[in-house]
């Protein structure tokens, strides 16, 4: 029996590493709440550990044990790698990564720093951020900023290979983390501001050669789409679905960024993704749906051609792009029904959307900040946002100034992850509570030039002093249970453990832990920068760690660097339009903390 | 007064004239923008739809900056239109290990070289202070 055993187990190996998308190696590694081998956590996207020596009873004592600054004063998003004994981080531009060894915190074992030409900063829309990179078969693959794709060795540092995925000087840059995914390495593209077509494109992780890519807009064979095969809410797309919604050759710069974060599902071999805005901010420029932007994707992760897609605002009016991470949750229930395969997203407009994964049926749609009024909501027939006439930009027309629109364009949520606890089924959201004025204007496209067309004053709705909250979501109910006010947007990505807490990090830069029952604050510490980063949890020597950079900037360094527009009209009280500058300055400092001995 | 020395005065007049015209001219190019309780010409409203398109996502709205790009009222309290002219079109790079600060280049884009001069005196009034942060209201033609 024992050597049948052997025999079974050695055969399920053996298929294992001849397969063509199986990875082994990664797919253990992201089960080891020891380790934290992928941005996200596991391929599911769910922020989450199993460790729990860090509990709601002693994440008071919770300390900060070493610290290293990266040396760049730019926006830290992203967060922490660690491999074994190595701890990986990264830096906006110039993209630098450290090893850093946790035997002797903080010391350097190797550096790695890109020749990049400066001139790319220039085309980076909002800040030069950097979401981190990938890890894979003793490899760590970065993504510049000049779209260069390069693989180190995790050991040496010592360059594999690089190919290049962009062209900066037609506004192409990256800013997000690559995902490892069986035998490749998959990564998209920046540039939704400068009127790119986005894409998602399938290295070999062996040798950077190019496997696949799909774009977000174009023909179907661009797009990877079998026009009876692929399927929107359950029916065939048809021919040309993307190219009949645009007008003439304007899906040409149709923009579909795919700056976002990418999940996978090892058993339905499924990559899911979202996409940005269209072309230009300005809705009369580029009439139609403008597909496949603000879409939901689920592609083969072998051959890139799309199952199943779901474009959750047709037309867009306001820049929400649907890029935000997707998370795969497994029997979620929803209503009087009990689903296998699940995803949960929550759309830069302001709805947390739950789909069956294996089909892209939609199941639940609802706004996740009450203050949400672009649409009323979204029918579940047709999948489309019932728009609201007063705030419908487009409505408006060109050079019409259209007001009090919620969410803001930096959404009800941006790219910053949220975290999915299997322990009590729910989700813990970072989020925004920023409303709008949108006034959008003809322009003219000049490749690698900033293609907007539209002005926007940015400010809290109307009764609120806080520009943020850290919410608790049921996915199957389309419910807040809770929800904790922040003076600022939330922008750093969430953690949530076995410890049954979650953290997150604030503007400001305090690192929070709340009790995920109620939100409750359990612990507050002011590290020297804003939080835009992530939050990862691991072990050394059997003892649980809490890491996260510092450095404030990204698209919450815009804007809310200079405080919010709204000081003289006294709509609030305290502390809201204070300029976050008030607060904290730049920065770029890695804090590791743990409890006490 | 002797003849002579009225003739010298008169003979001085054209010149005076010329040099307040030139003065006057002067002041119009460094602060070329009309601003009237609030309200703004047309070409310092255009200049602030361009700043929103081209420059903002950088310099803030309202030109009040960022943690990466500078504070264009401020700027502007110290550069002259020339000088404002010379970097929007050019560009200019200041990279250095604590900083990296990068102003591309925008001579060859036409929402910007056309209307450079609404976008000078739409941060000029904003720098000035005589203009407030949002969206400006328009004068009547």
């Amino acid at each position: 029996m024992e050597m049948l055993r052997r025999a079974a187990l050695a055969l399920v190996l053996a298929t294992a590493a001849g397969g063509a998308s199986a990875n082994p190696d990664l797919l253990r590694l992201q089960r080891d709440p020891n380790q934290w081998v992928m941005a996200n956590g596991n391929y599911s996207s769910w922020r989450y550990s199993e460790l729990n020596q860090i509990t709601r009873e002693n994440v008071a004592t919770l300390r900060p044990v070493w610290q290293f600054s990266t040396g760049v004063l730019r926006g830290h998003e992203g967060g922490p790698l660690v491999i074994g004994e190595v701890m990986y981080i990264h830096t906006p531009f110039p993209n630098k990564v450290f090893a850093l060894d946790l035997n002797n915190p903080g010391r350097v074992i190797w550096r790695y720093e890109p020749t990049q030409d400066p001139s790319v900063i220039g085309v980076m829309c909002c800040d030069t951020v950097n979401r981190g990179p990938a890890y894979g078969d003793g490899k760590i693959i970065l993504s510049q900023a000049d779209t260069t794709l390069v693989a180190l060795d995790a050991k040496t540092g010592k360059e594999l290979w690089k190919v290049k995925n962009g062209d900066p000087a037609k506004g192409e840059t990256s800013t997000m983390s690559p995902l490892v995914v069986g035998d490749k390495v998959l990564v998209g593209i920046s540039g939704g501001e400068y009127g790119i077509r986005g894409h998602v494109t399938a290295y070999s992780l062996a040798d950077g050669k190019l496997v696949w890519r799909a774009h977000s807009v174009g023909p179907d064979n661009e797009i990877l789409f079998d026009p009876q095969k692929t399927t929107h809410l359950g029916q065939p797309v048809g021919a040309n679905s993307s190219l009949k919604t645009w007008e003439g050759d304007q899906w040409k710069i149709g923009g579909g960024a795919t700056w976002g974060w990418l999940s996978y599902d090892p058993d339905l071999n499924l990559v899911y993704y979202g996409s940005g805005n269209p072309g230009t901010w300005n809705p009369s420029q580029r009439p139609g749906d403008n597909k496949w932007s603000m879409t939901i994707f689920a592609r083969d992760a072998s051959t890139g051609m799309a199952r199943w897609v779901y474009q959750m605002t047709p037309h867009d009016e306001w820049d929400y792009d649907g890029v935000n991470e997707m998370i795969l949750v497994d029997n979620l229930q929803v209503g009087n029904q009990r689903i296998a395969k699940a995803l949960v997203h929550f759309d830069r407009n302001g709805f947390g959307y739950t789909l069956n994964r294996e089909n892209g049926q939609l199941l639940v749609a609802q706004k996740f900040d009450p203050a949400v009024n672009w649409a009323t909501h979204v029918d579940m027939e047709t999948g489309r946002p019932q728009v609201v006439k007063e705030f419908s930009t487009r409505a408006g027309g060109e050079d019409k100034n259209t007001q009090n629109i919620c969410p803001a364009a930096l959404g009800t949520k941006d790219q910053q992850p949220a975290a999915y606890s299997p322990r009590t089924g729910m989700f813990y959201v970072p989020t925004n509570h920023v409303c709008m004025d949108y006034e959008p204007f003809r322009v003219s496209y000049t490749a690698g030039q900033p293609f907007i067309g539209a002005t926007l004053s940015m400010y809290p709705p109307k009764g609120s002093d806080n520009l943020g909250n850290f919410i608790a979501w049921d996915a199957g109910q389309g419910k807040i249970l809770w929800s904790k006010p922040e003076r600022f947007s939330v922008w750093s990505g969430a953690l949530a453990t076995a410890g049954d807490i979650a953290f997150y990090g604030t503007l400001e830069g305090h690192l929070k832990a709340v009790d995920v029952r109620d939100g409750k604050e359990l612990f507050s510490y002011r590290t020297p920068s804003g939080i835009i980063g992530n939050i990862n949890t691991f072990t050394h020597r059997g003892k649980q760690y809490v890491a996260v950079m510092s450095g404030v900037g990204g698209w919450a360094g815009i804007g809310m660097a200079a405080g919010l527009t709204g000081e003289s009209e006294g709509l609030g009280a305290v502390g809201a339009y204070k300029s976050l500058a008030d607060y904290t300055q730049l920065g770029g400092v890695l804090t590791v903390f743990a409890v006490p001995n | 007064m002797t003849k002579p020395l009225a003739f010298a005065c008169l003979a001085l007049l054209p010149a005076l004239a010329w040099s307040a015209a030139r003065a006057a001219q002067d002041a119009e190019y460094e602060r070329p923008y009309r601003v009237e309780n609030g309200k703004v010409d047309q070409a310092t409203f255009n200049g602030y739809r361009r700043y929103g398109n081209s420059c903002l996502q950088c310099h803030g709205p309202d030109g009040s900056g960022s943690s990466y790009a500078p504070n264009l009222t401020d700027s502007l309290k110290h550069m002259t239109h020339e000088q404002f002219n010379y970097v929007v079109i050019n560009g200019r790079q200041n990279v250095t290990a604590s900083q990296q600060n990068v102003m591309p280049s925008f001579g060859h884009v036409e929402d910007v070289v056309m209307y450079l001069d609404d976008i000078y005196a739409y941060l000029k009034a904003r720098s000035d202070g005589v203009l407030g942060r949002g969206r400006p209201e328009r004068l009547p033609r």
